[in-house]
């Protein structure tokens, strides 16, 4: 039994750093259809500036919550640059924004290596993110608690300005129908710009708490990329439930495979899984009504 | 640091150009004479005579390699700066393997029939070694390898100067035998040097009334380890034996602590964590951890406090030595000895002199095993302290002789 309940804990703390790192892109491949390759390096990009933060700042905590309003903004920041420079000409080639991504992707990559070296590099967690909480033989690490929480709250945040803000009215009225959209007198590539930048924004949070389970290093956003875009692609484009539902979905599925099998066992039986998924079900989980005529 | 890597990049840019058409010209060569191996004389004409160096100093390995290069060239100042080998100087020609095993294939053949070298050093993992294992048999040229590897393998043209499983895996797992850790949990990254290794522990803790209670293989890279720690703490083992490579260790070492694990309570044996790594993965996660080597950066001895002392004047305060990096050094020091002896630069000379080389290294005594190409050298388990040097805790007494195939052991008879 204990096993069972330390297995389920251990598939939800999985099921939230997918979450967390498929985040940003249910709303910039979701939302906009942008196929963007370099998401991952954004990721990178808000785990450096956590290392960065730690140098300058010594509390190990203070630091951590610092980085994450700045991981944010850093990430944001060269998200909505992208946008600007590049993506917003390639809006109706979607195969072209992968291309071009991609090739972003490898110059970031490149960029980390000249700045902060080949090596990778470590962040200190704060003591209180190193322990765990034993409750009746289930252990509950903290950090992945912390990650857990972090990643409940950014899909609440989301959820929110999707809703409630005048900015989310923009973006679910782009996403739509663009073209009546721009008739009715929404700025549609400002909006476009503040959807990257939100999206970027949260891949770089995720890159914050993946200093709390592993190394930074210049490739580590492409371990994750594949798996982020599974994650949106399973759960259905557009569709924040179907994100959330299948990270947890398969974050569970994986540790119980792991579990039972061993790691690349259960690595391919979830890819067989999910390409099965998709034979019955290739819009994903949940699809998104649009009254566009494209 | 960025002004010193573009000015390195440049320079390899050049050096890879250069590299291809050396290898274009080789394959020309090569078409001309099939089995000749005129091409490959190294060339001992002038008061100088080049020696190839060749390891990644790009790529994902660059991180451990390129302090192996660092000891090699080190090696190479000091023995020109006491009069160079049988009266030449030596000229160390750099080749970068990139982290890719074709690339070393490449690299290898262009240092032999270009740049006319007398021998090569280098080489990490065992894919790079197992590229080039032909080119250098090909051309009858020698290449000196410096890192502990799996064992089973024995090339004529290649000495071996890293540990045999006989050397550390053997030896470790004799410590923890004594030490009453019977029960083991086997960790490793999903490549050929944990699959050989765990194949050999497990025939030697079924002939040693070991039990291996679990083993599982993580993707080179994996950062996800929360379901492999559930397993290692659900399985009542005594300890746990890593053969994880790389960044794993890090993302491994930190679920492992935040599992509640640590040294006390389950103690973690890893083979391929030296020194630099452990700083780079961190030492509040690896506190009382152990290793297996032959050296540590603490290693008691003249001769180490000379290495060190020598190495961080070289490279840096703050640069810890290792044992891939000992290795290297004196495997250019165990050429030279060689060749003087032989009083020749040539290959089959070389070869027939090794036999019985000696050398008071930084490790201790080595002694070259001519029949094997291998060294004779003391296997050391170590304990990871806190300042991230690792204090050894255990040592063999004597220089165990090498044993590749592990002839001398009974329980070894049915592995390959």
């Amino acid at each position: 039994m204990t096993v069972i309940l330390n297995q389920s804990f251990t598939g939800i703390s999985i099921g939230a750093v997918l979450l967390l790192i498929a985040l940003g892109l249910t709303l910039t491949f979701g939302q906009m259809g942008v196929i963007n390759m370099a998401h991952g390096e954004f990721i990178m990009a808000g785990a450096y500036t956590t290392y960065v933060l730690q140098k300058d700042i010594s509390g190990a905590g203070i630091s951590l919550l610092v980085a994450l309003p700045l991981a944010f903004l850093v990430a944001g920041g060269l998200g909505a640059l992208l946008e600007w420079l590049l993506i917003r000409r390639l809006y109706t080639r979607p195969l072209d924004t992968l291309l071009v991504t991609w090739g972003v992707s490898l110059m970031l990559q490149q960029l980390a290596r000249d700045i902060f070296g080949a090596p990778n590099v470590q962040t200190h967690a704060p003591d209180l993110l190193t322990g765990n909480i034993s409750v009746g033989g289930i252990t509950f690490a903290n950090n992945r608690l912390f990650i857990l929480g972090l990643a409940l709250l950014c899909v609440l945040g989301l959820t929110l300005i999707l809703r409630l803000t005048p900015l989310g009215r923009r973006i679910r009225a782009v996403v739509q129908n663009r073209d009546l959209a721009e008739v009715s007198g929404i700025a549609t590539g400002r909006v476009d710009r503040m959807t990257f930048f939100i999206g970027s924004g949260l891949a770089g949070v995720a890159g914050v708490a993946l200093t709390l389970v592993g190394p930074i290093g210049p490739t580590m956003g492409t371990n994750y990329i594949v798996d982020a875009f599974l994650v949106v692609v399973v759960g259905g484009i557009a569709q924040l439930k179907g994100s959330v539902i299948t990270a947890f979905a398969l974050g569970v599925l994986q540790s119980v495979l792991e579990y039972s099998t061993t790691v690349s066992v259960a690595k391919v039986i979830v890819l067989v899984a999910i390409v099965a998924f998709l034979q019955w079900r290739p819009q994903g989980l949940y699809t998104l009504r649009t009254r566009s005529l494209a | 640091m960025s002004g010193i890597g573009i000015s390195r990049r440049g320079l390899l840019a050049g050096a890879s150009a250069f590299g291809t058409t050396a290898a274009l010209s080789a394959c020309g060569a090569k078409t001309g004479s099939a089995t000749s191996s005129s091409g490959a004389k190294a060339d001992t004409s002038g008061d100088t005579v080049k020696v190839g160096l060749l390891n990644s100093l790009s790529g994902t390995m660059a991180i451990s390699e390129v302090t192996v290069h660092n000891a090699l060239l080190l090696a190479v100042k000091e023995i020109n700066a006491a009069g160079g080998v049988l009266g030449k100087k030596l000229k160390p020609i750099s080749q970068d393997g990139a982290s890719d095993w074709p690339t070393f294939a490449e690299k290898a053949e262009a240092l032999i029939t270009d740049d006319k070298v007398v021998a090569t050093f280098g080489c990490w993992t065992s894919a790079s070694r197992k590229a080039v294992k032909p080119v250098f048999e090909r051309y009858k040229s020698l290449l000196f390898y410096p890192v502990q590897y799996e064992g089973l393998e024995q090339s004529p043209y290649i000495f071996y100067i890293g540990a045999t499983t006989n050397q550390q895996i053997v030896p470790a797992l004799d410590y923890l035998k004594k030490q009453g850790l019977t029960r083991l949990y086997l960790v490793g990254s999903d490549y050929v040097f944990p699959r050989t290794a765990n194949k050999i522990i497990k025939a030697y803790a079924e002939a040693n009334g070991m039990t291996v209670v679990g083993e599982d293989y993580a993707p080179l890279g994996s950062t996800e380890f929360s379901t492999i720690v559930n397993k290692v703490k659900d399985a009542g083992a005594d300890a746990v034996f890593n053969t994880l490579n790389g960044d794993s260790n890090v993302a491994f070492f930190k679920e492992y602590k935040s599992a509640g694990l640590s040294a006390k309570s389950l103690p973690v044996l890893s083979v391929s964590i030296a020194e630099e790594e452990v700083k780079s993965i961190g030492t509040q996660y690896l506190e009382g951890q152990l290793t297996a080597w032959n050296y540590y950066q603490t290693t008691p001895g003249a001769a180490n406090t000379e290495f060190v002392k020598a190495y961080q004047a070289a490279y840096g305060a703050d640069k810890p030595t290792s044992d891939p990096m000992e290795a290297a050094y004196i495997s250019v020091y165990l050429w030279k000895e060689m060749v003087e002896k032989a009083g020749s630069f040539d290959v089959a000379k070389v070869k027939k002199a090794s036999a019985g080389i000696e050398l008071d290294a930084p490790e201790g005594k080595v002694t070259v095993d001519g029949t094997t190409q291998h060294v004779h050298k003391t296997a050391r388990i170590g304990k990871i302290g806190a300042d991230g040097l690792i204090t050894e805790v255990w040592n063999s007494g004597k220089p165990i002789k090498p044993d590749p195939y592990l002839k001398d052991y009974d329980w070894a008879s049915g592995l390959s």
